[in-house]
Order: structure tokens, then C-alpha cells, then sequence
């Protein structure tokens, strides 16, 4: 998957956790709680739901790496390219 | 429940320093807090005197009164003579805009040191502050700052712009908003340039102790939140509390997580800590595991004051991820916000060589009420025994009058009222605030049992409040906002439990006619009280329903729905009319 891909499934999982967010108007650099106004149980959501849809564990430790849609597409590509 | 005591080693008992040693035997809360304060000449008292100003007239003012960890990573050191400065600027602002004793400050902004120099340049100015939990969406900002008659907020251009410019000029009262940083939208004052300009010698206003300092906004189960008023003399239980139940003095290292949006984050993350002249961290930024964990090796933490949620983000992360970390200056950790579990006293007392230590007290107490204390043994899961100079007690209403309830029995948690941090009155609410006081008791609305050792155990809310993450949501006012939505008719929201937040919100709503129930709208909905009420208060989830529980006098029925969701008996269903489909 690269990160196109990636990217839509990021934007669309987080306007299920947070649906007042528009992802067409979503910048690439947003920050999840500074500029869209997450709080710490949304982005426990998130990182549910792309398990679930991605099946990519997400450890706390790797939260900094999913705070914008650009770094999130880059870290889901990266670790959907891991070898299992 | 009982087998797990935590027992503290016997030293701790001998050279505890955390007990004012006052030598009475009546445990007057006023007479030990009074210890720890200095007080100005006449009888006069004021919070920001205590808390800043003293500490340098008394030849402290290069001790660190905050070491600021900013979003961005920079690390700013504050010392008592700075904050005391800083603080004494905002007042000749204030003052220099024509606003005069009185007159009431909000603020909504994040954790900066324009928001410790707000708090305490208004104590000094003798105004009246409350703070606003930034995170709110517009429409809490809006409510509170209505019903609190703000005069002044201190705010960010980014918060004014999103979520207060578009209502402003309908708060009649609001005379001045003061913008952090150097540049300010129209009709706001730039708070940078203004502080520079301003003289750093303030003369602190000789308040009267009964003199209203503080409003903080908690939920009702109907109606509009409650402005809760508390007065300056509050500062002697602030300082005795801090003290007596977190260990606070001197020159110590204490982090408080909490916000000042939310009373803890003023009583224990400004007041108690600074009047006892510990030295405070305040990160700016939100929960972030490995930024928390370096924060206390780094700052080496000694008192560590946090949150259930936290704690329980911390335990999902593992103890794998605390590992590489060295906590060994922490000395003392305790928690607030809901009952914390067991399991997490018990695993932070592995990981960190600790347990936290569960308190309890509301926005109306204005301090820690009942606590599990240094030097006491833990009962995990237990809320602790009542601080000295605090009676509690446990009522039943029998219909003529309340009932102490022996050990054992669950019933309202209840206290003999006359503390220094005692709530004086609900913002023009008078017959909601005689609503919490019966036959000599302030009842707290929360249903607890003590057991025969004398350790409080908490049983859940009396009321329908919702405890999510820590923060009372009142579930009217999430009402409120979704019949708003053009599709829906009526809302009941309730709290569901959550293993990390406790509880969240969900809602149940009905629809108007012609509007089709389904994802598309459940998301519409949700992301429209997200919008209004801001992530921390709105729904996390929404379902259809054709109708509502109801009485026959048309009150949606909220416990029913909630005993349904959880699968608990109905209870007395007497009064159902309508039932739910």
C-alpha cells in the first residue's frame, strides 16, 4: 500500500472518530489535538480503528508518529511494508 | 476487597513532615491553615499575596516557583521574584483598562506562564478568576462566560478566532479581551506588548477574607453548569490540603497534570503548591507517554499528583515501556478524578515503587476532602479517610430528615460544612445551592460506604452527572446541543462505562420527521456536538431510537436507559409512560 492510500484510509478513520473534521480540508500538517482539537480518547479511537482496518499495532511510544495525516501516511506505508 | 493493604514501612510514620504541628486537639481546618499563611495587616487575606509575593518579601525570590516545559520543547525557568513581577504586570493592565476590584477574569488558553501570571495578577487586583477548559468547543465558553458575567478574557488568537469571535458581541459584560503573543485581532489587546509596558510593582489589594476569588463551573443533572463561588480565605485549606494530603513544602518538585480548566488544576496545580513555595512543572502539552516518563526523570518529580485515565493509558502501554526510566526521585504519587482501580494502585506501586494514593473532593469542597495520606496504609480501590478538620459521614434521606448510616451501609457521601475552601454560593442559583445542604450536612451526590476501619469506598453518582476522564459532564447540556440538530427531536445522554475513561458519553436520540437514521446521520450528529461542545464533552457515540423512556409528566427516564445498557435491574419503573422502541 503506498501513501496515497494510506492517507485516505487515515483521513477517513479519523473523520469516524472526530466527523466534525472535514478531511477535504484537512492539511497535511495538521496536528491531530493542536489543530483539529483531538483529545486523548479520540486518538485512542484512532489508533483502534486502524488496528482494526490495517491491522497495524500502534504502540503508545509511536503516537508522535500518526500526530499529522503526512507523518501518519508515511509511518502506516512504512509499517505495512514490514515483513510479518 | 480487603486482602491487598498496601502497608507503609514504619519510618514513614516516624519522620513524616507532612502534618502541620500545630499542638491543638480540636482539628479546626481553619486555625491549622492559618499556620501556613502570612495574612496582610487588618485581618485582610488575599490568595495571590500568599502565593507569590510573600515567598520574595520574605527573601525567597529566587527560588523556582515553575520550571515550564512548552509544547515545542523549550524549557523555561520561573523563579517567585519573576512570577511575583509578571504577575503584578497583568494587574497594571488590568487596571490600566479601567477595570476595577470585582470584576470577574476569565481565561481559555493552554498551559503558558501568561495563564499562572492571569490567575494570580487578578487575586492581587482583587477580581475574581475562572478558568476555562480550552478544549471546550464554543457553545461551554459561551454558557459559562453568560452565566459568570465575564468582564475580561485572556485568551489565544487561535481560540478567540475558532470559537469566540462569532458570539462576542453578545456577552454584554465582556469589556476587554487580552490576546496572548504580540499581535491581536480587532477589538482585542495584544497581552505581550501590554505586560512589557506595565509597571512589575503592584500593590496587592488588601482583600477581605470572605472576598469571592474564584468561580469554578461544574455540571448540574438539569439546567446550566454552576458557577461555584469560593472565596479568598479558601487559601488556608489550599495550603493546609496541599500539606496534610500531597506532602507539599519548600522548594519541592511536584508535577500536577491537571489543567486549571478544571479545579484541581487551580487549587493543586497553582494555589496549593505555590503558597506552600514547592516548585511546579507545567507542561503545556497533553498526555504523551514517553514525554511524561522523561518529564519525571528529567525534572526529577518528587510528588506526582495525576488522574485515573492517565494512570490507566500508562498501564495499557505496559511495564515494558516505564522500563528504560529512572523514577527514583518520586516520593510520593496520588490521584483524583474517579475511583481509582485497584489494579492501577497496585501496578503503579510496581512500576514506579510507589502506589498512588486515590483522594477525593469536588468543585464545591474546593480542596481534598477525604485522602489516602502518606502515612497511612492503602486499602487499593478505597478514597481514603477524611483529612483533619473534616467530618464526613454517611446519610440517607428517610423522608423526615437525613439518617447517619453505620459502617457498611451505602448511602450519600456527606460533610459537616464550615471549611475554609467551601463553596459560599452557585452563581445567582440560590435554591440549587440550599438544594445541597440538609439537617446540617452538605450532601456531595455521590453514593459511598465507610468501612469499619474508617476508609471511604466509593458506590457511584446519586445523579445522572457522567465522570469521563475525570471531568463531571452534565448530561443537559449535551441535550441541549444535539436537539439542536435539524434532524433531531429528543436526546437522553447517559454514561456508559470505558475501561480508560471510566466512562464516555453516548446518546440516545429521536428523530424528526423525514430524517433517515443510519451512519451518514449518526456521524452528522456526532460531529455537530463535537463541533459545539468540543471532543471532551460530546457524544463518543449515538444511537436511533422511535421513542424515549418517559414519565407521565414527560421527564425522559436516563436511569432506565442506563440500567438497560448496563443490563442492571430497572428498578422502580412505576412513573414509565412511554417506553422505549
Amino acid at each position: 500500500m503506498n501513501e496515497t492510500e494510506t492517507r485516505a484510509i487515515f483521513l477517513e478513520e479519523l473523520n469516524r472518530v472526530a466527523p466534525d473534521i472535514d478531511p477535504a480540508t484537512v492539511r497535511d500538517t495538521d496536528h491531530l489535538q493542536d489543530d483539529l482539537d483531538l483529545d486523548s480518547m479520540d486518538i485512542l479511537n484512532l489508533v483502534t480503528a486502524l488496528h482494526a482496518r490495517l491491522d497495524v499495532s500502534i504502540p503508545e511510544s509511536d503516537y508522535k508518529e500518526i500526530e499529522t495525516p503526512r507523518k501518519a501516511s508515511g509511518y502506516l506505508a512504512r509499517r505495512l511494508r514490514e515483513p510479518e | 476487597m480487603m486482602q491487598n493493604i498496601i502497608r507503609k514501612r514504619p519510618q514513614h510514620l516516624g519522620n513524616s513532615k507532612s502534618t502541620p504541628d500545630v499542638g491543638a486537639v480540636r482539628l479546626d481546618a481553619y486555625e491549622m491553615g492559618r499556620v501556613l499563611v502570612t495574612g496582610l495587616p487588618d485581618g485582610a487575606l488575599n490568595i495571590g499575596f500568599e502565593a507569590v509575593d510573600r515567598h520574595v518579601a520574605q527573601g525567597h525570590g529566587n527560588q523556582t516557583a515553575i520550571i515550564w516545559l512548552s509544547k515545542d520543547g523549550r524549557r523555561e525557568v520561573i523563579s517567585y521574584r519573576y512570577l511575583a513581577e509578571l504577575s503584578s504586570r497583568f494587574a497594571n493592565v488590568l487596571k490600566s483598562h479601567g477595570i476595577e476590584q470585582g470584576a470577574r477574569v476569565f481565561s481559555a488558553m493552554s498551559r503558558e506562564p501568561e495563564l499562572y501570571a492571569a490567575a494570580l495578577g487578578t487575586w492581587k487586583a482583587g477580581m475574581v478568576f475562572t478558568p476555562l477548559f480550552a478544549a471546550f468547543g464554543p457553545e461551554p465558553f459561551r454558557t459559562r462566560m453568560e452565566i459568570g458575567e465575564a468582564n475580561v478574557l485572556v485568551t489565544s488568537r487561535s481560540l478567540y478566532e475558532r470559537k469566540i469571535v462569532a458570539w462576542r458581541e453578545d456577552i454584554p459584560t465582556l469589556r476587554l479581551v487580552l490576546i496572548v503573543g504580540d499581535e491581536a485581532p480587532e477589538g482585542c489587546v495584544a497581552l505581550g506588548p501590554a505586560l512589557r509596558a506595565a509597571s512589575p510593582e503592584y500593590e496587592t489589594l488588601h482583600t477581605r477574607p470572605e472576598d469571592p476569588a474564584l468561580i469554578h463551573f461544574t455540571s448540574g443533572t438539569t439546567g446550566k453548569p454552576k458557577g461555584a463561588l469560593h472565596v479568598h480565605q479558601a487559601v488556608l485549606y489550599h495550603a493546609l490540603s496541599g500539606r496534610h494530603a500531597l506532602g507539599l513544602r519548600p522548594g519541592i518538585r511536584y508535577w500536577c497534570t491537571a489543567d486549571p480548566g478544571w479545579v484541581t488544576g487551580t487549587t493543586y496545580g497553582i494555589i496549593a503548591p505555590l503558597v506552600n513555595r514547592a516548585t511546579m512543572i507545567v507542561d503545556e502539552a497533553e498526555f504523551d507517554l514517553d514525554r511524561w516518563y522523561g518529564t519525571i526523570q528529567r525534572e526529577k518529580v518528587q510528588i506526582w499528583y495525576s488522574a485515573p485515565t492517565a494512570i490507566r493509558m500508562m498501564m495499557r502501554a505496559g511495564k515494558d515501556a516505564a522500563e528504560p526510566f529512572d523514577f527514583s526521585s518520586l516520593e510520593f504519587l496520588a490521584s483524583v478524578g474517579e475511583p481509582l482501580n485497584p489494579e492501577a494502585v497496585i501496578w503503579s506501586n510496581e512500576v514506579f515503587g510507589l502506589p498512588f494514593h486515590d483522594n477525593w473532593w469536588q468543585t464545591e469542597t474546593g480542596g481534598i476532602m477525604i485522602a489516602n495520606t502518606q502515612d497511612a496504609d492503602i486499602k487499593p480501590g478505597s478514597m481514603g479517610k477524611p483529612l483533619p478538620g473534616i467530618i464526613a459521614g454517611i446519610v440517607e434521606n428517610t423522608g423526615d430528615g437525613l439518617r447517619e448510616l453505620p459502617d457498611g451501609e451505602i448511602g450519600e457521601l456527606a460533610l459537616r460544612p464550615g471549611w475554609p475552601s467551601m463553596m459560599r454560593a452557585y452563581l445567582n442559583e440560590q435554591a440549587r445551592y440550599d438544594k445541597c445542604f440538609a439537617d446540617g450536612w452538605y450532601l456531595s451526590g455521590d453514593l459511598a460506604m465507610r468501612d469499619a476501619d474508617g476508609y471511604y469506598w466509593f458506590v457511584g453518582r446519586a445523579d445522572d452527572l457522567i465522570k469521563s476522564s475525570g471531568h463531571l459532564i452534565g448530561p443537559f447540556e449535551v441535550e441541549s446541543a444535539l436537539i439542536e440538530h435539524d434532524a433531531v427531536a429528543e436526546a437522553a445522554v447517559i454514561g456508559v462505562p470505558d475501561e480508560t475513561a471510566g466512562e464516555v458519553v453516548k446518546a440516545f436520540v429521536t428523530l424528526n420527521r423525514g430524517a433517515e437514521p443510519g451512519p451518514e446521520l449518526e456521524r452528522d450528529i456526532r460531529g455537530f456536538a463535537r463541533k459545539r461542545l468540543g471532543a471532551a464533552v460530546a457524544p463518543r457515540e449515538i444511537v436511533f431510537r422511535n421513542t424515549l423512556p418517559k414519565t407521565r409528566s414527560g421527564k425522559i427516564m436516563r436511569r432506565l436507559l442506563k440500567a438497560r445498557e448496563l443490563g442492571l435491574p430497572e428498578g422502580d419503573t412505576s412513573t414509565l409512560e412511554t417506553e422505549e422502541t
